[in-house]
C-alpha cells in the first residue's frame, strides 16, 4: 500500500486533496450548523440510543448474513457471503443513513426534508422517515428515473411524499441533486437536505459514512463469528458510494482484507456510455466536492449511463477518490449485461431477487472468487432488493411482454389521490 | 481603459451606484452574445459580467439555465469566453467573468487567470467557491489571482455570519457581492429588505464597495437597490429579454433599451 490512508478528514472534509465544500456562500451556515450538530450527536448518548432503538425495532436491524453456496459454484468455489441489507426496512442500507440524518433534522428542528433520489431507494426511504417522524418532505427525481423507477415513485407518494420529476439536463440523478441543491439554498431556514450518499460538501461524506458503518461493523463480527476468520476480500457497488463506504469502513485498517468497488460500466467504458468514474472520468469538482468525475476537456460533466439507476451518476464520494489514489480499494467496472448476468444467477441459485444495483457487486464477486480460488471468503454487501427493477429485469429477459407490468405501476403514480392542499397523498 | 475601482469610484463620485450586466457567453452564439453585451455597454451598464457556460448551474433559476443550455449545446468553450471577454472590453467597460468553479480548475487555475489578463479581463466571480478552499492547490485561486493582479469576487448571502462576512470581505478585490435573498437567480417582483440589512452588515466589516445581485429586473428596483448598494447587478432580466426576442436583432434592441432603464433607475436612486 502507497501511503497511509486517512479516514477521518480534516476539520473542513478533506481526504488527500478531495472532499471539502464547493458551494454557494448561502450555504455555508447550514453546513457549519449540520456539522456541528452532527459532532454533537455523534457524542450524545441519547442521540445513539433512539438511533440504535430505530435501528433495531423499526429497520430490523443486525441484517443477517448468508451463506450463498449455490452461488458460489459460479465463483470459483470461493465461500461467497451475501450481506443483506435488501432485508431492511424499505427495501436497501438507504434506510440507515436516513433515519440517522431525519433524527439529526428533527433536533435542529427542521420541519421539512428534501432528498434527491436516482432508484428510488434514497427517496422511499426518506419519505418513510420523513412520515414516522412527522416531517414535510419533497424529493427529487429525474423524469428519466420516475419512468425506469416507477413502483418507487407510487410508494413515496403513498408514503405522503411530493415527488417532483426533474427535466432539466440529463433528467437523472445528477440534475435531481442540482435541483434538490437549488430548492435548499431557497429553504434552508426550516429545510434540512437529507443527501443519499456519501458525496457533496462536508460533513456529508463523513456523515453518511457513519450512518452506514453500522453494515460493516455488524458483518465483520458476523463473519467472525460464523468462519472464525475475517473475510479475504469485501465487495459492494458504489454509486456515490455508501454502501461501499458501510461496509469498507469497518475492515480499512485489516490491511490483509481486500476492499473492491464496483461501478457501472454501463455498455462499456471504450463506449462512453457508462459510470465509471475511476477508469473512464478525472478529478474535478461536482456537488460540492472535489472528486472523479465524468467531465470534458472543458469541466462540463458528461452523462453517465447505466441500467440501474442508482449507479448513473457522474460522481462519486471524495473518500472513494482517495481510496482509489492510494491503493487501499480496488475499483472496477462491470457492464449492464455483466450485472444482469448476475442478477438473473442470484435469482436462481438462492432465491434472492437482488437490486440492479447489488447485481454489479454479486458479479464482481464472482470475478474476485475466480481469482482468489475455493480457499477465499468473499463478502459481499448485498445492498437492496430487486422488487422496484422487476418490470427492467422483465423486459430485460423478455419474460413477459412489455405492457403487462409496468402498466400497473405507472397507472399508480399517475393517479396518485390528491389531497385538500393539492398534495399527492 | 479604466479598472473596476476606478469605475466604481467614478460612479460613486457621481452620487450613483454603477450598474453591472450579466450574459453568459454563446447564447444565441458567441457573435450574438458579444452583440448583446455591447449593447448592454452602450444601454448605460458601466460593468459586464460575462457567464461562463456550465453543466450544472446550482446558482441559477430556469432564466438562465436555458440559456446556458443552449450556448452549450452550440459548442461554446472556454477559450470562447476569452474571446468574448476580449470583444467586449474593447468597448472600455471593465469585464469579469462569471464561472463556476469546475471549469476553471480544469482549464488550470493559473493558465485561466493568465488567458483571462491577456483578453483584457478585470477579475472573476466564483459562486461557489469561497475563500475557504481559495487558498490551496489544486484550486490556488489566491494565489493565481494575486500573481496576475485580477479582481476577485466572493459572494455573501444573507445567512452568512458575521466572521464569515469579515472573512469572505478580506479575500474580495473589486468588490463583495451581496446576494439580495437566499436562492437562486431569477428575476422577482419585488426586492426584499435583506438585501439592504445585508449591505448595512457588510459595510460594519469593509471598506471595500457592496454590489446587490439577485432578483434586481427592472429600473424601480434598480433605482431602490442604488440607494444602499455602491453596485446593482442584474442578470436575468437581461437573458429573459434576449429568450423572448423574436430574433437576435430584436434581443439585441431589448437589451439595449433595458440597460437604459436601468441605467436611469441608478441614477435616480439617490435623489
Ligand atoms: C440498492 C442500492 N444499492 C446501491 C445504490 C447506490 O448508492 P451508494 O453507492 O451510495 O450505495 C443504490 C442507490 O440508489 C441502491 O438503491
Amino acid at each position: 500500500m502507497s501511503a497511509p490512508v486517512r479516514r477521518s478528514p480534516d476539520s473542513g472534509g478533506h481526504f488527500g486533496p478531495y472532499g471539502g465544500r464547493f458551494v454557494p456562500e448561502a450555504l455555508m451556515a447550514a453546513l457549519d450548523e449540520l456539522a456541528a450538530a452532527y459532532e454533537k450527536a455523534r457524542l450524545d448518548d441519547a442521540f445513539q440510543t433512539e438511533l440504535t432503538g430505530l435501528l433495531t425495532t423499526y429497520a430490523g436491524r443486525p441484517s443477517p448474513i448468508t451463506d450463498a453456496r449455490r452461488f458460489a459454484e459460479h465463483a470459483g468455489g470461493a465461500r461467497v457471503l451475501l450481506k443483506r441489507e435488501d432485508l431492511n426496512h424499505t427495501g436497501s442500507h438507504k434506510i440507515n443513513n436516513v433515519l440517522g440524518q431525519a433524527l439529526l433534522a428533527r433536533d435542529m428542528g427542521k420541519t421539512r426534508v428534501i432528498a434527491e433520489t436516482g432508484a428510488g431507494q434514497h427517496g422511499v426511504a426518506t419519505a418513510t422517515a420523513a412520515a414516522l417522524l412527522g416531517l414535510e418532505c419533497v424529493v427529487y427525481m429525474g423524469e428519466e428515473d420516475t419512468r425506469r423507477q416507477a413502483l418507487n415513485v407510487a410508494r413515496m407518494r403513498l408514503l405522503g411524499a411530493e415527488v417532483v420529476p426533474v427535466d432539466a439536463g440529463s433528467r437523472t440523478l445528477k440534475d435531481a441533486i442540482n435541483e434538490a441543491m437549488r430548492d435548499w439554498v431557497t429553504s434552508v431556514e426550516r429545510t434540512h437536505y437529507i443527501l443519499g450518499t456519501v458525496t457533496g460538501p462536508h460533513p456529508f461524506p463523513d456523515m453518511v459514512r457513519d450512518f452506514q458503518r453500522i453494515i460493516g461493523d455488524e458483518a465483520r463480527q458476523q463473519v467472525l463469528d460464523l468462519t472464525g476468520r475475517l473475510p479475504d476480500a469485501v465487495v459492494a457497488c458504489v454509486g456515490g458510494g455508501s454502501n461501499a463506504m458501510g461496509i469498507f469502513t469497518a475492515f480499512l485498517d485489516d490491511t490483509d482484507v481486500r476492499l473492491f468497488g464496483f461501478e457501472a460500466g454501463g455498455e462499456g467504458v471504450d463506449s462512453g456510455r457508462h459510470a465509471a468514474r475511476m477508469s473512464g472520468g478525472s478529478p474535478g469538482v461536482l456537488h460540492g466536492t472535489r472528486t472523479y468525475v465524468l467531465q470534458d476537456e472543458m469541466g462540463q460533466t458528461l452523462p453517465s449511463h447505466s441500467v440501474s439507476a442508482g449507479l448513473d451518476y457522474p460522481g462519486v464520494g471524495p473518500q472513494h477518490a482517495w481510496l482509489h489514489d492510494t491503493g487501499r480499494a480496488t475499483y472496477a467496472p462491470i457492464t449492464d449485461t455483466e450485472a444482469m448476468d448476475a442478477f438473473a444467477l442470484l435469482c436462481r441459485t438462492e432465491g434472492i431477487i437482488p437490486a440492479i444495483e447489488s447485481a454489479h457487486a454479486l458479479s464482481g464477486a464472482a470475478k474476485v472468487g475466480l481469482d482468489l480460488g475455493p480457499d477465499a471468503i468473499v463478502l459481499v454487501n448485498l445492498s437492496g432488493r430487486g422488487d422496484k427493477d422487476v418490470d427492467t429485469a422483465a423486459k430485460w429477459f423478455a419474460v413477459i411482454s412489455d405492457e403487462d407490468i409496468v402498466e400497473s405501476a405507472v397507472a399508480v403514480v399517475e393517479e396518485s389521490p390528491q389531497d385538500a392542499s393539492g398534495q399527492g397523498w | 481603459m479604466r479598472g473596476l475601482t476606478e469605475v466604481l469610484e467614478a460612479a460613486r463620485a457621481e452620487g450613483r451606484a454603477a450598474l453591472v450586466g450579466y450574459l453568459p457567453a454563446g447564447y444565441p452564439s458567441v457573435t450574438g452574445a458579444v452583440d448583446a453585451m455591447l449593447a448592454m455597454v452602450r444601454g448605460g451598464v458601466d460593468v459586464v459580467e460575462v457567464g461562463l457556460p456550465y453543466s450544472d448551474p446550482l446558482m441559477d433559476g430556469p432564466t438562465i439555465q436555458r440559456a446556458v443550455e443552449v450556448a452549450l449545446e452550440h459548442g461554446t468553450t472556454t477559450d470562447d469566453v476569452f474571446t468574448t471577454v476580449r470583444d467586449v472590453a474593447g468597448s472600455g467597460a471593465p469585464t469579469l467573468v462569471m464561472s463556476y468553479w469546475n471549469p476553471v480548475e480544469r482549464y488550470g487555475v493559473r493558465r485561466f487567470s493568465e488567458a483571462l489578463v491577456a483578453a483584457g479581463g478585470a477579475g472573476v466571480i466564483t459562486p461557489d467557491l469561497t475563500p475557504d478552499e481559495a487558498g490551496t492547490a489544486p484550486s490556488d485561486w489566491l494565489g493565481a489571482t494575486d500573481a496576475t493582479g485580477l479582481d476577485r469576487v466572493f459572494l455573501v448571502a444573507p445567512s452568512s455570519t458575521e466572521d464569515r462576512l469579515r472573512f469572505t470581505a478580506e479575500h474580495c478585490r473589486g468588490f463583495v457581492y451581496a446576494a439580495s435573498t437566499m436562492g437562486v437567480t431569477g428575476t422577482r417582483s419585488a426586492v426584499g429588505d435583506s438585501a439592504e440589512t445585508l449591505v448595512r452588515r457588510v459595510r460594519a466589516v469593509t471598506d471595500k464597495p457592496v454590489c446587490v445581485g439577485l432578483g434586481v429586473s427592472d429600473g424601480n428596483q434598480a433605482a431602490q437597490v442604488a440607494s444602499f448598494a455602491d453596485g446593482v447587478i442584474v442578470g436575468s432580466a437581461f437573458v429573459r429579454a434576449l429568450l423572448d426576442a423574436t430574433s437576435p436583432e430584436a434581443g439585441v434592441r431589448a437589451v439595449e433599451q433595458l440597460a437604459g432603464e436601468l441605467a436611469d433607475g441608478v441614477r435616480r436612486g439617490r435623489s
